[in-house]
């Protein structure tokens, strides 16, 4: 929006003399409802309009790595879970894949089908979660109870499939914990049949809606240089025009069997790059998440979820990077094993890191109001950026 | 282009400061003198048959044996979509690596956050500051020898067990 009409009016008088303004320094969390957890904003702006919004991060370090350290190399799983408690699933299995690459562990078919299937899953559970609560934000209360409302569904489905509704500790080293329950796949298929219609009444309802993609159209434009440059992946990476996915581009598990679209922002409302773009590219990538999940719910072969991993679980010296394609985008995992029994070293670089680091590079003559659009529609979850 | 090919490339440039050839899969690459690290950074993302665009991944690791710490910096090229990993061992006692900032801006605060964790200075960054632990944190936690003080600010960081008879 840059300046606004008030602030014009601000700056005519003041150069006409008489007016003096000053700005003002805000601290905007760390307890905001709009942030997503825990996170701090020291802002520094000129009346409505930001000068600068400086990120305070760290609220939220449980030391995750290091606790890696400590734990072993199995007993790691469940805290994988707490690295990004949204989508929990992701975190699973690029440990999961990290800890069987570096000891080349194959895994079962059916295991990957498993995998890919509570992957979609939860790329679902997050996206909903991400566009219900960036309407919120926003001002909109009614798409949140919608899209909150389907997403209690898909916890039903999880807790039916592992036992939990958010932190699953449903993958392991070489597979996964258990299969699909019996007639499970039907109730997935009834939810699709039910859901997908949804998605065009979200459309309907919010997507094209004047109130709300005026809030959002031209707001924060990143470049699709910018985006490379400070390193954005997954959805905010796609807003700015970059057609790249680690599922289809780098390619891990059974996503090279499966058929789907790579949305991107093609700048249609407003210029590329803009908060619309990032939103709508996840509304579009639910579809193919659907689409997804029928494939691989036709396509899933008979056989063993878990290859045969020893309880005393010791891969061979060496690093390995891996990076799976989270519902905040590439998260990617270089892991450092010595040989023994506990990982040497464990880095997780998450979406939400890179994201934030750009906000105070477009936050700058953005209206105060703007800087929650852009938080909502960056998708940060504070977790996944403190670790 | 093939990470054989890159390397062999990087040689041609940097001669001796680059390493030999080393690792498999995404982390194939090699090590490069501490000093000259934002020069090879910078001609990685320049030169027009390499162009790497992306800093995939900024990691400190601590090696106690050898004495060093590793920054470890995983570079992906969105343009020529080819991989190389470089790996600087810096002194364990005083690391010092010239900052990459200026190459990409994402290294801003993944030097941060190395330089939080494990106390790497990277010389010429704009805004070293620790990013994840509070500012007044003794010490750097992912070192290895690394002490969790008994407590922080009169908080006590263990805590006995209700289940001790």
């Amino acid at each position: 929006m840059g300046l606004a009409g008030f602030e014009v009016e601000v700056q005519r008088r003041a150069a006409g003399g008489g007016v003096v303004t000053e700005d003002m320094t805000l601290s905007m969390g760390p307890q905001h409802p709009s942030t997503h957890g825990v996170l701090r904003f020291v802002v520094r702006a000129d009346g409505e309009v930001m000068k600068e919004a400086i990120p305070d991060i760290g609220y939220l370090h449980r030391s995750i790595e290091k606790i890696a350290e400590k734990v072993g190399w199995h007993g790691f799983i469940p805290y994988t879970d707490r690295v990004d408690y949204v989508a929990a699933m992701f975190c699973n299995h690029g440990w999961a894949m990290a800890c069987e690459q570096l000891a080349a562990i194959a895994v079962p078919k059916r295991g990957e089908y498993c995998r890919v299937i509570a992957d979609e899953l939860c790329r679902l559970h997050s996206h909903l979660l991400s566009v219900g609560s960036m309407a919120m934000d926003l001002g909109a209360f009614t798409p949140f109870t919608h899209t909150i409302r389907e997403r209690e569904y898909l916890n039903d489905l999880f807790e039916e499939l592992c036992g939990s509704r958010l932190t699953f500790h449903y993958m392991r080293i070489g597979g996964v914990g258990w299969d699909l329950p019996p007639g499970w796949g039907d109730k997935v298929l009834h939810f699709l049949d039910r859901f997908e219609p949804l998605i065009d009444e979200y459309d309907r309802l919010i997507s094209f809606n004047k109130i709300y993609t005026e809030r959002l159209v031209d707001v924060a434009v990143i470049s699709p240089e910018d985006a490379v440059d400070y390193n954005l992946v997954g959805p905010n990476l796609r807003g700015s025009g970059i057609r790249y996915d680690v599922r289809t581009d780098d390619p891990y598990s059974v996503y090279p069997e499966l058929e789907f679209d790579v949305p991107v922002g093609r700048g249609e409302l407003g210029t590329l790059g803009d908060c619309f773009d990032r939103y709508i590219v996840r509304m579009r990538e639910m579809r193919e998440s659907c689409r997804i999940l029928r494939q691989c719910l036709r396509q899933i072969p008979d056989g063993p979820v878990i290859a045969k991993v020893p309880r005393n679980f010791k891969p061979p010296a060496g690093d390995c990077y891996v990076r799976v394609e989270s519902a905040r985008g590439d998260m990617g995992w270089y892991v450092v094993s010595d040989g023994t029994a506990f990982p040497h070293r464990c880095k997780i670089r998450t979406g939400s890191f890179a994201a934030i680091s750009i906000i105070p590079k477009v936050s700058r003559d953005l209206m105060l109001a703007d800087l929650i659009a852009v938080i909502a529609s960056l998708d940060l979850v504070a977790p996944e950026i403190d670790r | 282009m093939e990470a054989a090919s890159i390397h062999a490339r990087l040689r041609e440039r940097f001669g001796d400061a680059v390493g030999d050839l080393t690792g498999s899969g995404r982390t194939v690459g090699a090590t490069v003198e501490p000093a000259r690290i934002a020069e090879v950074a910078a001609w990685l993302r320049r030169e027009p048959a390499l162009l790497f665009d992306c800093l995939s991944t900024l990691a400190g690791v601590d090696y106690p044996k050898r004495s060093v710490i590793q920054v470890v910096y995983v570079l992906y090229s969105y343009r020529l979509r080819h991989w190389l990993t470089l790996r600087v061992d810096a002194p364990r006692d005083d690391p010092r690596v010239p900052t990459v900032t200026g190459v990409w801006s994402a290294a801003d605060w993944q030097e941060r956050e190395a330089f939080d964790l494990l106390g790497v200075q990277f010389e010429g960054h704009p805004d070293l500051r620790r990013i994840l632990m509070p500012e007044d944190w003794p010490g750097h936690p992912l070192r290895k020898d690394f002490v969790e003080p008994q407590e922080y600010h009169g908080i006590s960081t263990s805590r006995e067990s209700l289940l001790k008879a």
